[in-house]
């Protein structure tokens, strides 16, 4: 399972800054990089992504790991761009890609999806009116976080089982009962949730999202 | 104290309760009887995820038809599969997520958390991803995260099956060391020995009730 995605905990300032101002600067953060066009200010970028990166104390291994789902496309734009322009143009297009998913990489590994989701509630927090439960967009997003390493384990048990059982090849063959166990884990997952209270609504008991500090 | 009465329910084509009265108040109560015999269907009256289609079950007074939402807060449940009971993808952020409506400031919340942690074993623990945990380590997450919203009940439906020899002595020694009031569903009567009353299931109905030895030697007569 690779560790991308997931809070990398610390006490570094980037840990402790509010989940919703360390957003606001990425979202700046992109937008800057996409305005900058000399290569040698994407150099310069280059060197303060990587020196936030120190800063909160990521582990290269792991700063890797959130840009390494961009190798084969990178690898591809470069290639395009090549063909279509010259190569300083065509490297700094690949460097700003990189760049952006890098810092959102580290917006991730220093934020916990707790945190995510309170500001993703306070930003929809205008569309309750129109009837979106903003905790529930939440919920939803939390889910799905926690529910990928569960169906991974589902899938990889699944997959024991058959070898077990002397059957390889056909992968196609694992699908039904790989479907079968997910549902039965969502139908279990939704009583559990029944259960916790996930059900509640919003201003039952005072709710406070104000987590800012 | 917990009341039911005269509770019927049907799961599909087959009468999964038949008939079923019993009250309790006591501290522990033991639940056991055959695969298939109702037990699950039992523990979650009790919380309200299931409403009977005939009968009536309250909970210190509330009723769980009328009053789910309010029951559900008294009563926590405790299900077999840990990883279908944790929500979040940290463990820390996992426990907080049932005090997410409470009311309670930030930094209690984070108190309470780290408090039910430590006296659970899963102290420091906070910011591990969930689903790197043990099997044993989860159904703890699972009990801490049931027991920090201070339920007055928990119910507990098998919460040792998955577990090795070792961690179901934990979590069995942990449960009956609960101050909170405790109905455990389970097929290891060994964990049922110090407790006050255990009800035997067989068929949809209630056909014992009584002390863990009397119960238990009910249910292996039943077995044959
Ligand atoms: N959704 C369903 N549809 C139809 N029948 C069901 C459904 N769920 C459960 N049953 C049946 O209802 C009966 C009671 O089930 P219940 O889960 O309460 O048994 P149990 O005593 O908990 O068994 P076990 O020891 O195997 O957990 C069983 O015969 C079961 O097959
Ligand atoms: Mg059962």
């Amino acid at each position: 399972m690779s560790p991308a995605g997931l809070y990398h905990p610390g006490a570094s300032v980037l840990h402790r800054l509010p989940a919703g101002l360390k957003l606001a600067g990425l979202a700046a953060g992109v937008t800057g990089l996409l305005l900058l066009d000399q290569l040698w200010w994407l150099g310069a970028a280059a060197v303060v992504v990587a020196a936030l990166h120190a800063v909160a104390r990521v582990p290269a291994r792991l700063a890797l790991a959130q840009v390494r789902p961009l190798l084969w496309f990178g690898a591809f734009l470069l290639g395009a761009q090549l063909l279509l322009t010259d190569w300083q143009r065509a490297l700094s297009v690949v460097l700003t890609l990189v760049l952006s998913v890098a810092l959102a990489g580290l917006v991730t590994l220093t934020t916990r999806v707790s945190a995510m989701l309170d500001v993703a509630e306070t930003l929809l927090g205008p569309l309750r009116r129109v009837g979106v439960r903003p905790d529930r967009v939440g919920l939803v997003l939390a889910l799905t976080i926690r529910g990928v390493p569960v169906i991974a384990g589902i899938a990889g048990t699944v997959r024991e089982a058959h070898h077990a059982r002397g059957s390889v090849g056909r992968p196609w063959a694992l699908l039904v009962p790989v479907l079968v166990r997910v549902l039965r884990h969502a139908d279990a997952l939704g009583d559990a949730l029944a259960a916790r209270g996930a059900d509640d609504e919003p201003g039952s008991r005072h709710g406070t999202s104000s987590d800012r500090p | 104290m917990i009341t039911v009465e005269d509770v019927s329910h049907r799961l599909g084509e087959r009468l999964a309760l038949d008939r079923v009265s019993v009250d309790f108040a006591e501290h522990r109560v033991g639940v056991i009887g055959a695969n298939g015999s109702g037990k699950s269907t039992f523990a979650r009256l009790l919380n309200g995820l299931i409403v009977p289609d005939s009968g009536r079950v309250t909970v210190d007074g509330l009723s769980t038809a009328r009053d789910g939402k309010e029951v559900r807060r008294k009563v926590g449940f405790v299900f077999t599969d840990p990883d279908a009971q944790i929500v979040m993808p940290t463990v820390a952020e996992d426990v907080a997520f049932g005090l997410r409506r409470s009311g309670l400031p930030r930094a209690e919340i984070t108190r309470r958390v780290s408090d039910v942690l430590d006296r659970f074993g899963l102290g420091g623990f906070d910011d591990r991803p969930a689903h790197l945990l043990s099997g044993g380590e989860k159904q703890l997450l699972a009990l801490c995260s049931v027991l920090v919203t201070e339920p007055a009940t928990v119910v507990c439906d098998e919460p040792t099956t998955l577990l090795d020899l070792r961690n179901a002595r934990l979590i069995g020694a942990l449960l009956a060391g609960l101050a909170q009031r405790i109905v455990l569903v389970t097929h290891d009567l060994a964990m049922l020995a110090s407790f006050d009353r255990v009800l035997v299931f067989d068929d949809g109905r209630l056909v014992g009730d009584d002390v863990p030895a009397v119960a238990v030697g009910r249910y292996r007569e039943l077995m044959g």
